[in-house]
């Protein structure tokens, strides 16, 4: 990213007083071109020990691009299972660009029930399954009889289910 | 045809809606947060309705090539529950957001003190926060209303060009249009204001800050009446420059005053190749 003197300036900020991420975090769109990098850069500014006081505040009173900014910087930033909770908002709305972003190398702290609902969900709303990280390996038994019973559906209706998804019913010869 | 509406209600509409109002040539829509019929108790209810006017309806608009903008505002006829009152301290952090491009509704319903108190309270957030301030106007004791109205913005010292004083009729026109606030006209199938009395207002006061909106809602609207009333200039014998201007070029310069107006993708071109194309940015 090119220097970006109202980032820098905000970063700074964000290390020494907290709270001015919440106006900063608000308003890089307007200030960066890219403006989920600018938001991480603002996360990793923060002290670690308010890092998840701030995650959630700033996920639950976010708009649709900070709650994706949120998301899309939590395998980079230094947490445990604090966010996950944040995840299962992300996968309970029906914006795709927000299920896609909790699926993330984040989303290995997700328990295996909620991972392959939220896998479902991909598959049910047209995400691409390449959203998801680990995929294959993660991906079990349980997973592929509901994706079975998805495709059941759909054919009954005349529909399909999309190739990335008939990919994990057919095992690799 | 392209069309900004700067003032509907699509939480209220369709996906039909959203599919014949892409369909008619409408690119961009403001979202005012008003009230739902059903009066709200908690000031919960309104993060919730804020979030989802910076969230998932947005979103919604996406689907159908539309970009959706919204106001944030406590509104006059909610300011008045003692139980709504302390959303005026949410309201601030909203004014930060990217899509948020002015302080509104604000105004007044039945101008009691607390309406007062609200309207002044959130035109100074709007100058706080270098945004634009899209004031209703009441439906009962209207003129009354409107004189009231531009007195207070006179007295917030607000620059009247960032204020648009909305559902105007033919009585109501000539005050704000000498106060140098826009002029907003909520066309309506029965009510407010119809297509053919918005040609003649057009005719009698020029097309100067006009904002032409469908206002659509809950109740009986339709958000093709921007449309019917370009047709109708056209018919009447306005260019299609002119018609450009009212319905996309003046809400464009308008909310463009905010710095946050985002219309790259959907603006294109205008009838003359000379279409104002505001990226983001700006202040």
């Amino acid at each position: 990213m090119e220097q970006n003197v109202w980032l820098t300036d905000a970063v700074g900020r964000a290390g020494t007083d907290p709270s001015t991420i919440v106006r900063s975090f608000a308003s890089a769109g307007r200030h960066c071109d890219d403006p989920v990098a600018a938001r991480t850069k603002l996360l990793l500014a923060l002290p670690a020990e308010v890092l998840p006081h701030w995650l959630d505040d700033l996920y639950r009173h976010g708009d649709a691009g900070e709650k994706l900014a949120v998301l899309t910087a939590l395998p980079e930033l230094p947490i445990g299972d604090e966010a996950v909770p944040l995840l299962h908002d992300a996968i309970r709305t029906n914006d795709t660009r927000l299920l896609a972003a909790a699926l993330g190398p984040y989303a290995r702290r997700l328990d295996q029930h909620a991972w392959r609902h939220a896998v479902l969900k991909c598959v049910f709303l047209a995400v691409p399954l390449s959203e998801v990280a680990d995929l294959d390996d993660r991906a079990d038994r349980e997973l592929t009889e509901m994706l079975a019973a998805l495709r059941a559906e759909r054919e009954a209706a005349g529909r399909r289910l999309p190739p990335d998804a008939l990919r994990l019913l057919d095992p690799i010869p | 045809m392209r069309i900004l509406d700067p003032h509907i209600h699509m939480t209220s509409r369709t996906t039909d809606d959203y599919e014949r109002m892409a369909a008619a040539g409408v690119r961009a829509v403001v979202e005012p947060a008003f009230w739902l019929g059903q009066p709200r108790t908690n000031p919960g209810s309104f993060a919730d309705y804020f979030d989802s006017l910076v969230g998932w309806e947005p979103f919604r608009a996406a689907q159908f090539g539309i970009r959706h903008h919204a106001t944030i505002a406590l509104n006059p006829k909610e300011a008045n529950d003692p139980r709504c009152r302390p959303v005026l301290d949410l309201v601030p952090r909203y004014l930060d957001k990217d899509s948020v491009v002015a302080v509104g509704e604000i105004g007044y319903d039945s101008m009691t003190p607390e309406e007062d108190d609200a309207f002044t309270r959130q035109l100074a957030l709007a100058v706080e926060h270098e945004l634009p301030a899209l004031v209703h106007t009441p439906h009962r004791d209207k003129a009354h209303g409107v004189k009231r109205t531009l007195d207070v913005v006179r007295e917030s010292g607000i620059d009247p060009g960032r204020v648009v004083v909305d559902h105007l009729n033919e009585v109501t026109v000539a005050a704000v249009h000498e106060s140098g606030c826009w002029m907003g006209f909520s066309i309506y199938p029965d009510t407010k204001m119809s297509p053919p009395r918005m040609v003649e207002i057009l005719r009698e006061h020029g097309l100067d800050r006009v904002l032409v909106n469908s206002a659509a809602d809950w109740g009986k609207s339709d958000p093709l009446l921007t449309v019917r009333t370009g047709e109708a200039m056209l018919a009447a014998g306005f260019s299609e420059d002119d018609v450009d201007r009212v319905l996309w070029r003046n809400p464009v310069e308008f909310y463009g005053q905010s710095g946050r107006l985002d219309l790259s993708d959907v603006a294109g071109t205008g009838p003359l190749f000379e279409g104002s194309s505001i990226l983001r940015g700006g202040s």
